[in-house]
């Protein structure tokens, strides 16, 4: 068979049982479509985290830059990864044990504040939307790369699948749609990793190969590759050009931002007791580090092959893939001194580079520039698929359960019925899905930037707040309300100056202390921080229903919040 | 009685914390300090064994392993803990 063949031959495949899946597990209760009723495995919730999480950044994009940035990459794996280590100790059990349907409940509650809830509601769904529109044009674009079809007919065909099992399912299908899409994402991921690692460095294990020696030259691989960075003029592979507090500040926002996402933050909900929230952590984390250790690993192979295959070549005499590629636009050539050759080089180098590579070119190209067998190339496409698919639905349902619960049910109807409420969540889930739609197919230019936005946001509004309300019990609303809007409001303006208005003064020269806009959301959480404490020493105590609360979301048994 | 179980649940916490903090500063050396501020001297040598420099590999792929690592040992203490202070929650709930 043709890539495109088999392309088409699995794409159908998984999509038939994800609609299997949607089918099986529909919604009947409110508790169903917001937590799944609490039932599922943590073994299962870590699995349907890990694909939540990971989405077509971390799988079509991530390895890209890392092969791009070298060292400076680092910040994605430790941010991303780390984030997972606060949810476990600082907010997962607690947040279980509060056993909410959404993160706007608990921050109403805990706050004794409707302002706090509707500031919560606010954040949750520009968060999710911004993070939303880059899955929904991923799934278009991997759609009209491999099946040819175009880019907005792709989005309508994901719509229309994440339509069916999140509107049908709520929590529950998702969850058990996402086990089933890990498990093809991961499969996806490491084969062509594997075939890579051995065919490089003759080690199966891609973790290990990275380590290990470069068949060709008998070097070390990462050795070789510093070499043939330095020489083509670009930093050496293993040290970065980012500032250390940069490289800081970055890391710290990406982990904040990671344990301040509602959609990652909800997957805790739905497990049976507290024991099983922490657990379910570590698992979620045991299946995304499998992910993310092998990226930097693909990274390297992937660089050093592209070296090997472009640096220096006769443009006549240039493999398949690359004019297949150079169709799609995510790869250019402009021969600039007209020698005929590829110059693929950096910026200390004495000649001009004329070879363009886009991020996302480094996973998908992959199977084609190794020269494996068409199946990997299908698996790729709809593992590049899961992933932005199941990230999607995630995010539509934070969004979904902010409308019909917190907005109708906590604020604006609370007589509403069980009936109302889940016909509401289904309608809310409908919209937020056309809506998503629409932003994927109407992208706005700044789709990148809007994602780092997401992660600030989250770091810079939800991260203290949270914390603070589950370990200091002092902490008051009016606290947490100044400190969220200070948090928002100055990372939100540093972002909005540096990418949309003043993009072109957006360097280290400019930038407060050389941080750049990705890193600002340490500084909005940092100031968050400052704000609540200072503001909740000088205004009076949480009333004693709350204090009681705090007490009984500590422990896993015992206090009844109810009791007094 | 109820002061009685109210010193024993501050007790508890005040373990928690303990056992949080603890794993935290593992975390924090393994990522910001292993894999940034110290990752210049740290790349002078190889991890053993293998051809990575040694802060490289912490940035790019220890300090993923040891994060792994720090959630299960946190579990492991806190059903210890749970089970010690009789806080844990029976199954089927």
């Amino acid at each position: 068979m043709t890539a495109q063949q088999w392309t088409l031959t699995l794409v159908v495949a998984t999509f038939a049982l994800y609609i299997g899946i949607a089918v099986w597990s529909r919604a009947s209760t409110t508790k169903d479509f917001y937590v799944a009723g609490t039932g599922v495995s943590p073994l299962a919730n870590g699995m349907a985290t890990a694909a939540d999480w990971m989405s077509a950044a971390s799988f079509l994009g991530m390895a890209g830059l890392i092969s791009f940035m070298g060292y400076d990459g680092s910040v994605y794996l430790m941010g991303w990864t780390g984030g997972y280590v606060l949810l476990a100790l600082l907010l997962a059990p607690y947040l279980r044990k509060f056993g909410a349907f959404t993160v706007p409940d608990f921050v109403g509650d805990r706050y004794y504040s409707q302002t706090a809830r509707i500031v919560a509601v606010v954040c949750a769904i520009f968060i999710s939307f911004t993070y939303v529109a880059g899955q929904m044009r991923g799934v278009g674009i991997v759609f009209g790369r491999f099946l040819e079809v175009d880019v907005d007919i792709g989005v309508y065909i994901g719509m229309g699948v994440v339509f069916f099992y999140a509107v049908l399912g709520g929590m529950k299908g998702i969850t058990y749609t996402q086990v089933a899409q890990y498990c093809v994402l991961i499969f996806a991921y490491m084969v062509p990793a594997i075939f890579l690692s051995i065919m490089v460095t003759g080690n199966p294990i891609p973790q290990l190969g990275l380590g290990g020696v470069d068949l060709e030259s008998g070097m070390p691989l990462l050795e070789r590759l510093n070499g043939l960075n330095t020489e083509l003029g670009f930093a050496e592979y293993t040290s970065g050009t980012k500032s250390m507090l940069d490289v800081l500040f970055i890391t710290t926002a990406l982990m904040v931002g990671t344990a301040g996402l509602p959609h990652v933050i909800i997957r805790f909900y739905t497990v049976p007791r507290v024991r099983d929230a922490r657990i379910s952590v570590g698992w979620a984390l045991v299946f995304i580090a499998l992910l993310y250790t092998t990226a930097p690993a693909i990274a390297v192979f992937a660089r050093t092959n592209l070296i090997n295959s472009v640096s220096e070549t006769p443009y006549s005499e240039v493999p398949e893939w690359f004019t297949t590629w150079e169709d799609t636009g995510l790869l250019g050539f402009e021969d600039l001194n007209g020698d005929g050759r590829i110059q693929f080089v950096g910026p200390d180098s004495p000649v001009a580079n004329e070879l363009s590579v886009d991020n996302d070119i480094i996973v998908l190209a992959n199977p084609e520039i190794a020269e494996l067998p068409n199946w990997v190339i299908g698996l790729v496409a709809a593992g590049g698929l899961a992933a932005a698919l199941s990230t999607a639905a995630g995010l539509l349902l934070v969004v979904s359960s902010a409308v019909s619960h917190d907005l109708l049910k906590r604020s604006l109807m609370p007589e509403i019925s069980e009936r109302g409420e889940l016909l509401a969540a289904r309608v809310a889930a409908a919209a937020a899905v056309l809506f998503a739609g629409y932003l994927g197919t109407h992208p706005p230019g700044y789709v990148a930037q809007v994602v780092a936005f997401a992660f600030g946001l989250a770091a810079s509004s939800f991260f203290p707040v949270i914390i603070l309300g589950i370990f200091s019990k002092r902490t008051t609303r009016e606290g947490a309300i100044l400190g969220m809007v200070s948090g928002i409001a100055l990372t939100g303006a540093y972002i909005v100056w540096f990418t949309l208005m003043h993009p072109e003064l957006s360097n280290p020269e400019n930038w407060w202390f050389g941080i750049s806009p990705q890193g600002i959301g340490t500084v909005g959480m940092l100031l968050n921080f400052a704000v609540t404490m200072t503001v909740s020493r000088f205004t009076p105590e949480p009333p004693e229903h709350v204090r009681r609360l705090v007490d009984s979301i500590r422990i896993p048994k015992g206090v009844e919040e109810g009791a007094a | 009685m109820a002061d009685d179980t109210s010193a024993r649940h501050a007790h508890y916490w005040r373990r928690n914390i303990r056992y949080v903090g603890l794993l935290l500063a593992v975390w924090f050396s393994v990522s910001f300090g292993f894999g940034i501020l110290l990752v210049e001297p740290l790349n002078a040598i190889n991890l053993p064994g293998t051809a990575y420099p040694l802060g490289f590999w912490f940035a790019q792929q220890g300090s993923i392993y040891v994060f792994v690592a720090l959630i299960f040992v946190y579990v492991k203490l806190m059903n210890g803990l749970d089970a010690e202070f009789d806080v844990a929650e029976e199954d089927g709930t």
